[in-house]
């Protein structure tokens, strides 16, 4: 990526606490701390996981047909959504390849649109261009608001301890405007990991205040908590068979094909549904699968899949050692009729096939599903 | 870091000591800090015979895979079968219980091209 890398508020700290550095989606980020990628899993799936995750975009709609606008922007009706929810969407082209996938928050008079660093400007100028004839404004707010997630089973008491509204009376999927640490925050009951927690949403001023506080006060009151890097993110992601864009999802591959039809509602008419509905008709040509390795090896984005008796089916996607499930495996594009849980495949790991079986999704239940 | 003044090192990382007429190899403390997280480690067969320089195996880390190479030519007489269910020994104890072979060298003399540990580090701390 040409240009210079940007840094996140945090970036001094991170460095600071022996954080690794890496360019991602055009930042610098920290990859993993000392305690390890493995560790830092761990951590978030026992306790409590602390992400800087600043490098994502935020995109608010406002205006009085800001509602009809996203509805034909995103696969999901957010007309059914209430005051405060929160849902994943994906946003679609004409021909049902995906822009970016989104989670969408409904706030008092604006919608809050959470998309991927990588695809932000794109994304933006995707929307910008759909306008057409609405009465809306769409703003990215990225610059001045600062994403950081909480994540894990001790996210919630954690977080309590310096929040002042309750957050038991914030279900998992729905936002809340309350102060965290002093500061004023927009707090969603989400997250990325399949474990319990939140996003935080703040002026980026105060991060390092916010982010100091959530530590400290993690060690006053013995709550363990961890900063997390994008290594474990990714796997803390991968379990609960969660897509992440370039990987399970880009433009040449639709919702269907990456199991994302229940982020779908045919009824309502957005942007790709048509394309969608005539895929749906004619049958999918590839489609997303877990596989896990039924002997020793590592599987990695790019391998060669085959079936059982060595003619090409698809390719790896993800791949990697799932630490909370303790199994080699990953996610897969193959031919439909390979894609039955159970069938036998192999993963070709530096020109040696390796058996692998076609596994159920996902690999974890999230916690609080 | 740590670096093992009674080894001998590769550049490419790996580390050999004298035991009786064998010679142990591993990766060294700068090698496995860099990885990352060792996942899986796959080592070659008891009595195979390799050249000095040959890969004698492979170690990935949750970042990538690295093949290993063999710091003197000889016969494969140990492998560590412990690592194959802890590969994360080798974060752990890199220069101890996370040493991968056991080699009876066939040119003895080759030890004295391997760089002492000064000179590893040097090399290593370049990169």
């Amino acid at each position: 990526m040409a240009g210079e890398l940007k840094r996140t508020q945090l970036y001094q700290w991170h460095v600071d606490h022996g954080g690794r550095m890496v360019p991602f989606a055009g930042w610098e980020m920290p990859v993993q701390y000392p305690t390890g990628p493995i560790e830092e899993h761990h951590i978030t799936r026992r306790a409590a996981g602390l992400f800087d995750i600043d490098h994502m975009g935020q995109i608010v709609v406002t205006g009085v047909d800001a509602e009809a606008y996203l509805n034909r922007l995103v696969t999901w009706d957010i007309r059914s959504m209430a005051e405060n929810e929160a849902h994943y969407a994906l946003m679609c082209y004409d021909n049902g390849g995906i822009v970016d996938d989104v989670f969408i928050y409904r706030l008092p008079e604006r919608w809050f649109v959470v998309v991927n660093a990588s695809n932000l400007d794109k994304d933006v100028a995707w929307m910008q261009q759909h306008v057409d004839d609405f009465d809306v404004t769409v703003t990215d707010v990225s610059p001045e608001t600062y994403m950081m997630a909480l994540q894990g089973p001790q996210a919630i008491p954690l977080l309590q301890r310096l929040c002042n509204a309750d957050l038991n009376a914030v279900p998992r999927f729905t936002a809340i405007e309350a102060k965290v640490a002093g500061i004023d925050a927009m707090i969603g009951r989400t997250g990325y990991t399949g474990e319990d927690g939140v996003e935080l949403f703040l002026p980026a001023q105060h991060a390092l205040t916010v982010w100091q506080a959530i530590l400290d006060e993690g060690a006053n009151a013995q709550i363990e908590v961890a900063p997390i890097g994008l290594a474990a993110r990714d796997s803390l992601r991968f379990e609960p068979a969660f897509a992440l864009y370039g990987h399970e999802i880009n433009e040449d591959t639709t919702p269907l094909e990456a199991n994302l039809s229940w982020a779908c509602n045919f009824d309502s008419d957005f942007i790709g549904r048509d394309a969608l509905l005539a895929q749906k008709a004619a049958g999918i040509t590839k489609k997303l699968i877990g596989f896990e390795l039924t002997e020793r090896g590592v599987p990695r984005e790019g391998y060669v899949v085959t079936d059982a008796g060595g003619t090409e089916i698809g390719v790896v996607v993800t791949g990697l050692y799932a630490p909370t499930v303790d199994k080699y495996c990953g996610h897969a594009f193959v031919d439909p009729a390979h894609a039955k849980v159970g069938t036998p495949l192999h993963i070709i790991i530096r020109d040696r096939p390796k058996a692998a079986v076609v596994a159920r999704r996902p690999f974890y239940k999230p916690s609080y599903r | 870091m740590k670096y093992d003044s009674n080894a001998k090192y590769l550049k490419s990382h790996e580390w050999a000591r004298q035991e009786g007429d064998l010679i142990v190899c591993g990766i060294s403390d700068y090698a496995q800090d860099s990885l990352s997280d060792v996942v899986y480690v796959e080592l070659p067969e008891v009595g195979a015979t390799l050249a000095s320089g040959d890969i004698f195996g492979v170690v990935e880390s949750v970042k990538a895979a690295s093949d290993l190479y063999l710091p003197m030519a000889g016969e494969i007489v140990e492998v560590n079968e412990a690592l194959i269910d802890a590969p994360e020994t080798i974060n752990a104890d890199p220069f101890g219980a996370g040493w991968m072979i056991k080699v009876r060298p066939s040119t003895p003399g080759e030890w004295d091209a391997l760089l002492d540990a000064e000179a590893y580090q040097a090399a290593a701390e370049a990169e």
